[in-house]
């Protein structure tokens, strides 16, 4: 059923007839930014061609639509969320990073006081880590980790112990370069209990599991739209209404404002007022259709597909490669994404990718912006291969085919 | 698969595998100088002895690519035992055939063979030119051993 399906989605993605080297793209970095499928690319062309107008501002026959437009993928991003609040719950960023940072600076700058706690996990993205420490720069807030397992998995062993003071609990629904699959939904309920709030980095797992807020019980989501078939440029904060409410504005000028004289400003009340200068509509409007399209294809389908891809390329790695490539994280795919680091013995990262990059592969080396993670398993960087729902067992196989001749050459 | 060839020479993966003149010297008196590339991660620390005008002894610690030890590999064998002033015209050669890419676009000669033969092995890298992202990767190890001269000269 899967490759069934598989065929027909790969089909919609323009940049995967792309050929390289000679050879047809094989992508396999979605981890780092997702392709994008004809339906986001015409819709985000179509708003160019008929409808761009500044938003919520004049009152010509293009400008309603193009509000309509901005304000109905608001509303998308609020049903994919299945936000309680609706489109009022919904703030356009820039990326995860910026919502982070709008997270630390307008919540935590308020909220949080000298010797409260941020508690992180070891495997969070630099997006999820530098925001607090510069809050603990300006606050004297203490930023504590939850340690990772030789196993890969988050170490719940002294948590009891790892919440005294914790304020928040922020961490990441999938590791960018584990492909973990953390339990939000049990540690949301376990930092509730102690009067804890919980932000979820859904920047890796929103376009690949289920990301219902009511369901997970979370505070806060912060993700982009670029990793889950949209644009570049455009990024989601998610916040209960009653937290946004309190929450003080972050970047201030045109568009947040209730009104202005030379005395001072009042904020707007609602998104708006996080959403300073002229928006990104077009990336909005890419982003809703990219919701539209994951909602097509549907996330329970996509988590299926993806799981049996991973299963697959685990199990070959090990049955070709034993002994040669180690992979970084969990072995089998009990909550565990698409997302596969692999150390291949001799031959660093960055030549591996170099080496597939000339059968048309796609990965990324580097330390994937979460260098505590890679300092806890003693490494610099990993080749880190990661599926989308457009990947396929084809992809696999060169991917394997690209693999051996790297590990032939080194020797 | 040439493109690859040119990238990966022999002479390369040699240097990556059995790295010359790698290990530490005392500092002081050697001069200790690290070089880190923020983006991948690769380092490199020289050590670098030098006895009034001559470079009596480098050694090189250092993690990265194979682009990135072999260069600093071939450089310590270039510049061991070479006066300051050899060292200095060894690194702005090097570095010139490096920047082969931006000047080509400027429509400007590649190096001549006169000049590869000049380099020695290290014209093993020139293929290194055709990769840009990999650029960085064979001139850290230059620009640490520059800064180590400088420092040794103050």
């Amino acid at each position: 059923m899967s490759n069934f399906q598989a065929k027909l989605v790969r089909g919609d993605f323009p940049l995967l007839n792309r050929q390289v080297h000679g050879r047809t793209i094989t992508y396999l970095d979605t981890g780092a930014t997702s392709l994008q499928p004809v339906s986001v690319i015409d819709a985000m062309s179509q708003y160019y061609r008929l409808r761009h107008a500044n938003v919520h501002r004049s009152v010509f026959q293009t400008a309603g639509e193009a509000t309509a437009a901005y304000e109905g993928a608001r509303a998308a991003v609020a049903r994919f969320l299945n936000a309680p609040g609706g489109s009022e719950e919904i703030v356009f960023t820039k990326n995860t990073t910026e919502s982070f940072n709008l997270l630390a600076k307008s919540w935590g700058a308020k909220n949080l006081q000298a010797g409260d706690v941020v508690l992180l996990t070891e495997m969070e993205h630099h997006a999820n880590i530098v925001p607090w420490f510069q809050l603990r720069e300006e606050r004297g807030i203490e930023v504590r980790f939850i340690p990772v397992t030789d196993d890969f998995r988050l170490d719940l062993s002294s948590l009891e112990e790892l919440f005294q003071g914790v304020k928040l609990l922020s961490l990441t629904g999938m590791s960018n370069v584990l492909g973990t699959i953390n339990p939000v939904k049990e540690l949301t309920a376990f930092a509730h209990e102690r009067g804890a709030l919980v932000a979820l980095d859904g920047a890796q797992s929103v376009a690949h599991t289920p990301t219902d807020v009511q369901d997970l019980d979370v505070d806060f989501v912060c993700f982009s739209g670029h990793k889950m078939l949209g644009p570049t440029g455009i990024g989601v904060f998610w916040t209960r209404r009653e937290i946004l409410a309190d929450m003080p504005p972050f970047l201030g000028g045109g568009g947040m404002i209730h009104d202005v004289s030379v005395d001072g400003f009042i904020p707007a009340k609602g998104v708006t007022r996080f959403e300073a200068g002229t928006p990104p509509i077009a990336e909005a409007v890419g982003l809703g259709a990219a919701v539209s399209y994951l909602e097509g294809l549907g996330m329970e389908n996509i988590v299926r597909h993806e799981h049996e891809l991973t299963g697959d390329a685990l199990t070959r790695l090990e049955l070709e490669f034993a002994g040669r490539v180690r992979v970084i994280g969990p072995r089998d795919t009990t909550d565990r994404g698409g997302v596969i680091s692999i150390d291949v013995e001799g031959v660093h990262p960055h030549d591996v990718a170099q080496m597939l990059d000339q059968y048309g592969v796609c990965v990324r080396p580097g330390h994937h912006c979460a260098k505590p993670l890679m300092k806890r398993f003693g490494l610099a960087a990993t080749a880190r291969i990661s599926y989308g729902p457009y990947s396929s067992v084809d992809d696999t196989d060169v991917l394997l085919e690209a693999l051996a001749s790297a590990v032939k050459m080194f020797g | 698969m040439s493109n690859l060839e040119d990238l990966y020479k022999e002479i390369i993966l040699d240097h990556y595998r059995t790295p010359r003149n790698r290990g530490e010297l005392p500092s002081p008196p050697a001069v200790k100088t690290e070089g880190f590339n923020p983006l991948c991660g690769d380092n490199i620390t020289v050590f670098l002895d030098v006895d009034g005008d001559v470079i009596r002894d480098i050694k090189l610690t250092g993690s990265g690519c194979s682009i990135s030890q072999s260069s600093s590999s071939l450089m310590s064998a270039a510049v061991k035992g070479k006066s300051v002033e050899q060292a200095r015209e060894t690194i702005a050669k090097f570095k010139d055939m490096m920047m082969g890419h931006e000047a080509s676009l400027e429509s400007k000669t590649e190096p001549s063979p006169s000049e590869l033969r000049s380099l020695g092995e290290l014209a093993a890298l020139q293929g290194v030119v055709k990769f840009p992202v990999r650029i960085k990767c064979a001139v850290l190890a230059w620009n640490t051993l520059a800064q180590a001269l400088d420092e040794a000269a103050s």
